[in-house]
């Protein structure tokens, strides 16, 4: 007979193959050296890698989606810190609604956020280009930049500003010698979550995308040829470890952050 | 006699409806240590902070060092504020913490060195000036936090209840250390504390505020032996209160009928807060004797012990006086000879008419 907790066990087992078998599977047939991608595997080959140092196509997608989510990570981290600091720093009527609005594009399906960019960016009479994409990624991260950078200044002592301000220090130097050095663990987790929701946006930037492609984009336009396949394994393990690696920096600098100031770590992504 | 370093004249200060000062008058002298102490909620940070610049007075003025600080901000003033949390800066090592107002004064980097040096040495803690600011213990970070602020040679320094978050034990080290550097640097120190015995303890004077009001400033013998109020003399030590009603009053005297005791002719200096309204006699517990057989008082009523509080080298007597509902407390020095009465004895207690203080 099955006892509570084995049936708990199995459950998680279960849960965890589904959720990583399928990356694990990335790897896996990237190495391979078969243009088919089945079992049983052949021998193993870097070739995959190579091919994809040699697709132009690639190179110009890799470079958009760089490009938009620097500037994406940039420019929402910015309202973050923005927002972040006036919501916990000034009282303003209906600040709650107003944070709540903010909060919104959350949990609102990216697909009406790409409709609707489409149509106000066609009717204003405005070129499809990167810039259409920054936007759309900018309204979907900025959320999330802001939920953490209000925890990094929630958790400011707000005395220690005042203590700047009493020791002479100007209101302009205390924010960059005392706020930001406290709140840059928060400011760089920011960065890279930014950087990372929109390095793998599809939607948006499929709608928005014009002339030009994004990293996903690009690939989703590539498995219709199944030779292609085998490399895309490739880049698929290359943005893996890329993705995880940052968010493990991400953690690290947020844990850093709170172990500096010396409060209690409140959870957190790992 | 110098002019007063703080001077406040009809301070308010309004929290939207609520009124958290009011009316407040205060003259502070140079080099004083000087206490705000009041019960919880009494408006004593508000007051501090009106001083130092993080909040703007409703109403009044503020003159510090005979400047009006009228449009002055927190960081263009001769004062320094030690913070109830100490508000160390936590990304910065100790010296570096030290340093920072001097910096702010663009002071040349030879003078901050040895002005550094100097101030962490005041403070006792040589050896630290590289730690990293976080997990030094709250003693130390209280140190820091004076050394911050007194490198900067303030004419006021303001602290809102530093012991308040150490352990008995340092507190007492603290308070004393506290004092002996106030006297070494001569800089005036505004002191919030809600610790009566605290106040009492370390302070030239003593500022005590209920409801957003000053009831009384006074150096600490006084507060003690001549509070203007009941509410006053209660706050600070133990009062026993008997109703009173006054009779008559000729010149500098004043006959009153009071409760136990009888009628009495007291001199008008005994009414501490003015004649008028006083219903009440305060005397102390100390003021009040039981007498021993072969001991004899100009005055004395008999008395019941009610119960007996045991403390060493006090005993804690309540009394139950003929014709008075609540006990009286009397304190007495266990001193050789002296039996503990038991309770439900009946006792003599001596009493002295220069002890009883007229009260509203
Ligand atoms: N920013 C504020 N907004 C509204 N009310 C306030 C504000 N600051 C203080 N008060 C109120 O003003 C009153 C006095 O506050 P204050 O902090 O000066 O008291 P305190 O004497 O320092 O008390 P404690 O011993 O608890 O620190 C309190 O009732 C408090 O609730
Ligand atoms: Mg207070």
């Amino acid at each position: 007979m099955l006892r509570k907790g084995h049936i708990f066990k199995w459950y998680m087992g279960v849960f965890l193959v589904f959720l990583y078998a399928p990356a694990i599977l990335l790897p896996v047939f990237a190495f391979n050296d078969s243009s088919i991608v089945s079992f049983p595997l052949k021998g193993f080959t870097t070739k995959w890698f190579a091919v994809l140092q040699t697709t132009e196509a690639l190179h110009v997608a890799v470079r958009n989606s760089l490009m938009i989510a620097v500037t994406t990570a940039l420019f929402s981290t910015l309202f973050g810190v923005l927002a972040a600091r006036a919501s916990t720093r000034f009282a303003f009527p209906a600040r709650r609604s107003i944070m709540g609005f903010i909060m919104l594009p959350m949990v609102l399906p990216e697909i009406i956020i790409g409709v609707s960019l489409l149509v106000v960016i066609i009717q204003m009479g405005f070129e499809l280009s990167l810039w259409s994409i920054i936007l759309g990624h900018i309204l979907i991260c900025t959320p999330f930049c802001i939920a953490i950078l209000s925890s990094a200044f929630m958790n400011l002592d707000q005395s220690l500003e005042e203590a700047s301000f009493d020791l002479g220090q100007t209101r302009w130097n205390t924010f960059w010698l005392v706020i930001m050095p406290l709140v840059m663990p928060g400011i760089v987790a920011s960065l890279l979550i930014a950087f990372t929701i929109s390095l793998d946006e599809f939607i948006i930037a499929f709608f928005l995308a014009g002339t030009e492609p994004t990293l996903p984009v690009y690939i989703w336009g590539q498995l219709r040829f199944p030779q292609k396949l085998p490399s895309l394994m490739a880049l698929g393990t290359i943005l893996l470890v890329l993705s995880v690696s940052l968010l493990l920096v991400a953690d690290y600098f947020r844990r850093r952050g709170i172990r500096k100031t010396g409060i209690e770590s409140k959870g957190g992504f790992l | 006699m110098t002019q007063p370093i703080i001077q406040l004249s009809g301070l308010d200060k309004f929290y939207g409806n609520f009124q958290a000062l009011s009316q407040v008058d205060l003259d502070i002298k140079t080099g004083e240590f000087f206490s705000l102490l009041g019960p919880s909620g009494c408006g004593k940070t508000t007051l501090l902070r009106s001083i130092a610049g993080f909040e703007t007075p409703s109403a009044g003025t503020l003159h510090i060092d005979g400047q009006s600080m009228d449009g002055v901000p927190a960081n263009k003033r001769p004062t320094n504020m030690v913070f109830q949390s100490y508000a160390i800066f936590p990304h910065m090592s100790v010296a570096e913490n030290v340093a920072y107002g001097l910096k702010a004064r663009k002071l040349p980097k030879a003078e901050i060195k040895t002005r550094v040096a100097e101030a962490i040495a005041m403070v006792g803690l040589q050896g630290f000036d590289a730690r990293a600011s976080h997990g030094l213990s709250g003693g130390q970070r209280q140190r820091v936090a004076l050394a911050r602020a007194l490198v900067l040679k303030p004419r006021v320094l303001l602290l809102d209840e530093p012991l308040s978050a150490l352990d008995k034990k340092l507190r007492e080290q603290m308070q004393s250390e506290l004092r002996q550097l106030q006297r070494a640097v001569g800089i005036t120190f505004v002191l919030v504390t809600h610790d009566q015995e605290e106040a009492l303890t370390m302070s030239d004077r003593i500022a005590v505020m209920f409801d957003g009001k000053i009831a009384q400033v006074a150096t600490p013998e006084e507060l003690y032996g001549k509070p203007r109020s009941r509410r006053v003399a209660n706050f600070i030590g133990m009062m026993n209160f008997l109703d009173a009603k006054i009779l008559t009053t000729s010149g500098e005297r004043v006959e009153v009928d009071v409760q136990c005791f009888g009628k009495l002719t007291l001199p008008l200096a005994q009414a501490t807060g003015g004649l008028e309204g006083c219903d009440a006699v305060g005397v102390r517990p100390e003021m009040l004797t039981i007498l021993t057989e072969s001991q004899a008082a100009d005055r004395e009523i008999e008395a019941v012990i009610s119960e007996v509080f045991y403390y060493g080298d006090m005993t804690y007597y309540d009394v139950k006086l003929p014709f008075k509902e609540d006990t009286v407390t009397i304190t007495m020095r266990n001193t050789a000879g002296r039996s503990i009465l038991a309770v439900g004895e009946k006792a003599r207690v001596g009493w002295s008419a220069s002890s009883l203080l007229l009260l509203k």
